[in-house]
């Protein structure tokens, strides 16, 4: 195997050396906002939004379309249109502020350090250029290979992930291969510099159910061997339940809830959350179980709701959630984060807690109304 | 690509076979015939069918034909009844003109359309764009014949930088032929810049919306790179298809322009043999303008499978 890295020698890192801690965070997201200004107002897509993603380990973010979760993703790289976007916040990358940064320096992070495999390979892969250029410009571009060196590489990437006989594929067009073969190519182009964070942005949702896994299992191989980060961005919490080693979870352009996967699974706190959990259909359900869809629709992220934003969907609502936003706070561990007035406990709404302040374990098995609200 | 390539050229075959039977039939519907031209219109009806007789005019139409098109595909297009000159010579010396007209006024207007696109497709909306936009808005309204004299006027006879009027063929003297040939050619650019500035412009901002150029950002490439790489080739067919037609257009239709430069291109050259009801003349300019058109197309149609290698499949 060939690896990019090994001819990169200084020149690569000098533009971009690891400035940060090897013990801090990969990436830190502080405080990201971003809306965007349309004719019929202003869109908030992401709000507020904070996390961190640790060197070689997988963030999952989950939640339903219009969550913002690809607009989160496009905007920690900045990869945002340069009009009528509102962007707040840091984007701490290896130490760099990427929301500091002049386009010419975001360049040469990105695709380098940073790069992104995009949901549908059909529309992300030029389809007038042939897949071979499509992987070696980045080659030549970031670490300054000739033509046969990159074209060598290109070769040994496609074997990499997969593509059978890549010394003919490399003069394919995309037109030419099957979604997951696409989709392979996809992986090589966003691996071939060995970058430090891959954003995949549901990089199986076009694919078949047995292509997914590959797909998957790929990514994950990959990462193994590169020790790199990755954030995968799903609406789908199995394909992350067994390979993130976080999760957030997005409701309207915010986090509502983060956790380490285990800790999520385990002592689920957030509403929306269990309903995403519960949407997933089991093997061991009987035939002929309805599928528990949650009922209504997410938010118009123009005018989104008050108060709680799951409030109107939300099975335990209570008067104070229509009112007040809930902020995130911790319970239990502190790197359990949810946005949450009652908190789910052993999967029944908790009474009132305080900020910072581990919930109060209730009997009351009723699910709705078993809390006074609170007098604010 | 070469049985897709075999196909297109079958067609263009038979095509040409039609647009022979057209070309003929449509010249026999002129109302009037070459006698007038030929013996005045005081001449006797006796005099008048000796002529026809002589010029086998009186044959029924489906034998004229034959006759016609057997000279054709022996390389013999005939004669003027006017001037007695050669058909084959007419187009010979007509067609060259008509050539560099086109080469000249689409050299031009690609030179100057494409940059301004790539360039203004960029920014959207932004005063640039706007100033360029309407600009080329004006150039479209404004014909050959309203930019050949002003041109001549300013550049000819106040300037004296270019002749007026002439024509030196290019293997007599390339550098007069080439310096005869700016002024008119410019003449004509002007519509082409104007249309295919704007196709360019707006298939590139619709490229520009596409993932794959998202994919090509997130690679760290530069946006001259992306423009050139990954923009341009896919946005070229609604600019490709329009300077087919345009060119297709432009062979025979500069007569304006070569009038006002007295020069006997085809263009030129088929109105007149029109007004005298110059029979062989007109069919064999039109059907070689027609040639001419349907082997364009098939250039274009050629061009579009080196620029979308998905085209051979459909």
């Amino acid at each position: 195997m060939i690896r990019p890295t090994a001819g990169r020698g200084n020149a690569g890192t000098l533009h971009f050396p690891d400035v940060s801690d090897l013990a801090d965070p990969l990436l830190e997201v502080e405080d990201l906002v971003t809306s965007f200004r349309t004719t019929r107002g202003t869109v908030h897509a992401v709000d507020r939004v904070s996390l961190t993603v640790n060197r070689g380990q997988t963030l999952g973010v989950v939640g339903e379309s219009g969550s913002g979760k690809t607009v989160l993703s496009r905007s920690i790289m900045g990869l945002l249109p340069a009009r009528d976007v509102l962007r707040s916040g840091t984007v701490r990358f290896a130490g760099h502020d990427l929301t500091a940064m002049e386009p010419a320096q975001l360049r040469q992070v990105w695709g380098a350090q940073l790069s992104m495999i995009f949901q549908d390979p059909m529309t992300a892969l030029n389809p007038v250029v042939r897949i071979g250029r499509q992987i070696t410009e980045s080659l030549r571009l970031h670490l300054k290979m000739d033509r046969k060196e990159a074209t060598a590489t290109a070769i040994e990437l496609l074997r990499s992930v997969g593509i059978p006989s890549p010394e003919q594929r490399i003069r394919s067009y995309p037109f030419q291969l099957s979604g997951g073969m696409r989709q392979r190519v996809m992986i090589a182009i966003a691996l071939a510099c060995a970058p430090r964070l891959v954003l995949a942005d549901e990089p199986t949702t076009g694919l078949d159910v047995t292509v997914q896994a590959q797909i998957l299992d790929l990514l994950a191989a990959m990462q193994q061997e590169r020790h790199m980060a990755v954030i995968l961005v799903t609406h789908d919490l199995g394909v992350v339940a067994k390979r993130a080693d976080d999760i957030a979870v997005m409701y309207a352009g915010r986090i509502v809830e983060r956790a380490p996967t285990r800790t999520l699974f385990a002592h689920t706190r957030m509403p929306y959350t269990r309903a995403l959990m519960d949407s997933i259909p089991r093997l061991s359900d009987p035939s002929g179980t309805r599928l528990r869809a949650i009922g209504g629709r997410p938010p118009d992220l123009i005018h989104p709701p008050t108060g709680c934003r799951f409030s109107p969907r939300c099975p335990y609502v209570q008067d104070k959630c229509r009112e007040a936003d809930p902020p995130l706070r911790t319970a239990g561990s502190p790197d359990h984060l949810f946005a949450c007035w009652f908190p789910l406990v052993d999967g029944v709404p908790s009474g009132p807690s305080g900020s910072g302040q581990p919930v109060t374990l209730t009997t009351n098995g009723a699910p709705n109304n078993a809390v006074e609200a609170p007098a604010s | 690509m070469l049985a897709y390539l075999a196909k297109r050229l079958g067609q263009l075959v038979v095509v040409g076979f039609i647009i022979s039977i057209l070309v003929f039939l449509l010249v026999h519907l002129l109302p009037g015939d070459p006698t007038v031209v030929i013996l005045g219109p005081n001449d006797t009806a006796h005099n008048r069918a000796l002529l026809l007789a002589q010029l086998g005019l009186n044959k029924p139409l489906y034998q004229q034909y034959w006759i016609w098109i057997s000279h054709v595909f022996s390389g013999n297009l005939g004669e003027s009844y006017v001037t007695h000159e050669s058909v084959g010579h007419i187009i010979a010396t007509g067609f060259p003109i008509d050539l560099e007209l086109i080469i000249v006024s689409q050299v031009v207007a690609f030179a100057v359309a494409i940059p301004l696109a790539l360039f203004t497709a960029r920014r959207p909306n932004r005063p640039v764009d706007n100033v360029a936009t309407t600009g080329t808005f004006g150039l479209l309204a404004l014909p050959p014949f309203v930019i050949a004299p002003v041109f001549v006027a300013v550049f000819a006879v106040a300037l004296k930088w270019f002749p007026a009027t002439g024509y030196t063929s290019f293997t007599t003297d390339p550098a007069t032929n080439i310096h005869d040939m700016i002024l008119p050619g410019l003449a004509l650019t002007a519509a082409s810049i104007a249309v295919y500035y704007r196709l360019l412009r707006s298939d590139l901002i619709s490229t520009l919306q596409e993932d794959f150029i998202t994919m090509a950002r997130s690679k760290g490439l530069s946006n001259r790179y992306i423009m050139m790489r990954h923009a341009f080739r896919p946005s070229t067919f609604s600019l490709m298809a329009a300077a087919g037609v345009n060119i297709g257009a432009l062979l025979a239709g500069t007569f304006i322009v070569e009038y006002l430069f007295a020069m006997n291109g085809l263009g030129y050259s088929i109105v007149v043999a029109v007004q005298q009801r110059d029979y062989l003349v007109i069919q064999g300019i039109a059907l070689v303008v027609a040639i001419a058109y349907v082997v364009l197309q098939f250039i274009v149609d050629f061009l579009f499978t080196v620029v979308d290698p998905r085209v051979t499949r459909e």
